[in-house]
């Protein structure tokens, strides 16, 4: 039976150097910025605000929201259904089309943001490494992920998926590789971007209980 | 001394047990950090916090301090109020006397290290020594950056980018750099006498001592006397909610009494406050950070209605508390609070009065904005989590790619 061996993983927030205070600015530089930067400002907020719900927005629609007053693009911005996606570059894309739609249709000067409150892009560097935590049935994977770090779920559930290219996330597959189809599914089937990390862990737990016998 | 386990019941063992994972990845490497003084000052602090820290988790961490005459505090004095953006005199033959000071320098000490961490402005030349030391080196400025005099900017900017990577505190002070630039935010530590829990009796006993009555709600800004802290623009805003909902303002801080400007604003705020005896202007000595929590846990909604900041640690500290923080969005302030979710950010005198009555008249929703407030400091700005950041720093500068994987 293969060992489920839970790593986990701390980020380096980096600075580009480059800000921007209208919606063209914003498009111009999300268009050619490093894939690591948009990974940063679409999973940002979820990491440093993984208590909170209902589900926090990505940087780019709560800039344009709070700091450009544009609530419409903000809430597509924001609705942008990031599950979907498997890669990077696939997620910039709709983003920039959502802000070409945008400058198309509006006419006139786009507003600019106040001083003090423009843009800023980041990135950052991941660094993963071994936990002491590892799982070889159902029983000991339940053990384990009531003790993990909430950092340890986010690298499974998140990043293994949309930056290491996996096609599912890292609990599916291994449920998927023992035989347990049913857990593996269900895991599949939530939309982690609208659970906090602690709610995620919790219905992880009641899912791998339900389908433990199996 | 605190020690690591101090905190688990607040940060948790598991984030304790990664950062001693990170510190293994480290054995065998020295770091030295380089500053310009052993004690006072903010970088004193935090290095004498932390270097305790790091050598408990195995990290071959030392701590050098480089020696300068008058004339030479006197030209960095210069260059760090001109990093600030104020106009100030510096001659080519004062920049060559800072290069000649950080010159005899390195030759006293010993640089023999593998990563070099220099802080500020201070000991910046020293890394001109580098292709005969090798190692890494860290650049690591904790000042504010925002609109630096360009001369000076261009003088340090020659030095910065010999080093392998530079560190600011927030995202506006990043400038257009050839090297790695890593935000690093300062923090608090949840165990010091301004954050650490008190008991309920101390907090009432302080507000006694002042005069200040718990059964009505108060409202209350902790910031030395300084026009930038616009304690002038609180008292318009507490006024402005009064008209509606019941409350009381206290202005607490401290200042320098042989600080002109500070005792000016100090007078201004006595006299636009001496009709109302709702208002507590309070000038407290510096060993007052007790009070001064004491006085942040007993309060109702806390203000930062500052015009200009750097990061505003003492909005950190407010929400450290769980407090209703209602703040101006500047500086690192927007770090510290997402607005309607960890607290309230504003623009205007108006906007905060606004504010104020919300919170007061609904403090169901002011007590989760303080919970969330709490939370999000809890992850992002306690000491840990900067202990965190220095150690994935130092690994950084051995590791190459946007994802580094550790066996």
């Amino acid at each position: 039976m293969s060992v489920f061996y839970f790593k986990t993983r701390l980020n380096l927030v980096e600075m580009l150097g480059i800000r921007v205070s209208t919606v063209p600015e914003l498009l111009q530089q999300l268009r050619q910025v490093p894939g690591s930067s948009v990974y940063h400002h679409t999973h940002r907020f979820l990491q440093q605000h993984h208590f909170l719900c209902p589900e926090p927005p990505n940087d780019f629609a709560f800039w344009i929201t709070n700091a450009l007053g544009l609530d419409d693009l903000g809430e597509q911005l924001a609705s942008v259904d990031t599950i979907r996606f498997t890669k990077i570059n696939d997620l910039r894309d709709a983003f920039c089309a959502i802000l070409e739609k945008y400058l198309q249709r509006r006419n006139g000067v786009p507003p600019g943001c106040h001083e003090g409150e423009e843009f800023h892009f980041m990135a950052c560097r991941t660094f993963v490494f071994a936990s002491p935590f590892h799982a070889a049935d159902a029983a000991e994977f339940l053990r384990a992920l009531r003790s993990i770090s909430i950092n340890s779920i986010y690298y499974h559930i998140f990043e293994s998926r949309l930056r290491l290219g996996r096609v599912g996330n890292d609990f599916s597959l291994w449920f998927e590789s023992i035989g347990n189809k049913p857990a593996a599914d269900e895991i599949a089937k939530l939309d982690p971007y609208t659970i906090t990390l602690e709610g995620l862990r919790k219905k992880i737990i009641a899912i791998v209980e339900k389908h433990a016998a199996n | 001394m605190l020690q690591i386990k101090d905190y688990i019941d607040i940060v948790g063992a598991n984030a304790l047990d990664e950062l001693a994972i990170l510190a293994r990845y480290l054995q065998g490497k020295r770091i030295q950090n380089i500053n310009s003084t052993a004690v006072g000052g903010g970088v004193a602090e935090i290095l004498n916090r932390m270097l305790p820290l790091l050598r408990e988790l195995g990290v071959d961490a030392r701590w050098d301090v480089i020696r300068g005459d008058e004339r030479f505090f006197s030209i960095t004095k210069k260059m760090h109020n001109a990093l600030h953006g104020v106009s100030e005199q510096l001659s080519d033959d004062d920049l060559e006397y800072f290069l000649e000071v950080n010159r005899r320098n390195a030759a006293d000490m010993d640089l023999d290290f593998d990563i070099h961490f220099i802080h500020d402005p201070q000991p910046i030349g020293l890394v001109r020594e580098r292709p005969r030391n090798g190692g890494h080196w860290l650049w690591r400025c904790h000042i504010d950056f925002t609109d630096p005099d360009p001369r000076v900017w261009e003088f340090l900017k020659g030095l910065i980018e010999k080093h392998d990577a530079a560190v600011f505190s927030a995202p506006a002070f990043a400038r257009p750099l050839p090297i790695r630039q890593v935000l690093i935010s300062p923090s608090i530590d949840p165990l010091s006498d301004k954050n650490k829990d008190l008991p309920e009796e101390f907090i009432a006993s302080v507000f006694e001592k002042y005069g200040i009555d718990r059964q009505r709600p108060v409202v209350c800004q902790i910031s030395r006397f300084d026009y930038l802290k616009d304690p002038l623009g609180v008292i318009e805003a507490y006024r402005m909610a009064k008209e509606h909902v019941d409350c009381q303002l206290v202005l607490a801080g401290g200042g320098a009494v042989d600080d002109p400007e500070g005792m000016q604003v100090l007078s201004e705020v006595r006299q636009s406050a001496e009709s109302d005896p709702d208002i507590f202007v309070l000038f407290l000595p510096p060993a007052s950070d007790l009070e001064i929590n004491a006085l942040q846990r007993g309060s109702t909604v806390v203000l930062q209605k500052s015009l200009k900041e750097g990061f505003g640690l003492t909005v950190a500290e407010a929400l450290w508390k769980a407090k209703p923080v209602i703040a101006s969005a500047v500086g690192g302030i927007q770090l510290q609070i997402t607005h309607k979710h960890s607290g309230i950010l504003t623009r205007s005198v108006e906007g905060t009065a606004f504010w104020i009555k919300q919170l007061l008249n609904e403090p169901e929703y002011a007590s989760k904005l303080g919970l969330h407030g709490r939370e999000h400091i809890k992850n992002n700005y306690l000491i840990f989590r900067h202990l965190r950041d220095y150690l994935l720093l130092f690994l950084s500068v051995f590791e190459t790619g946007d994802i580094v994987h550790f066996a």
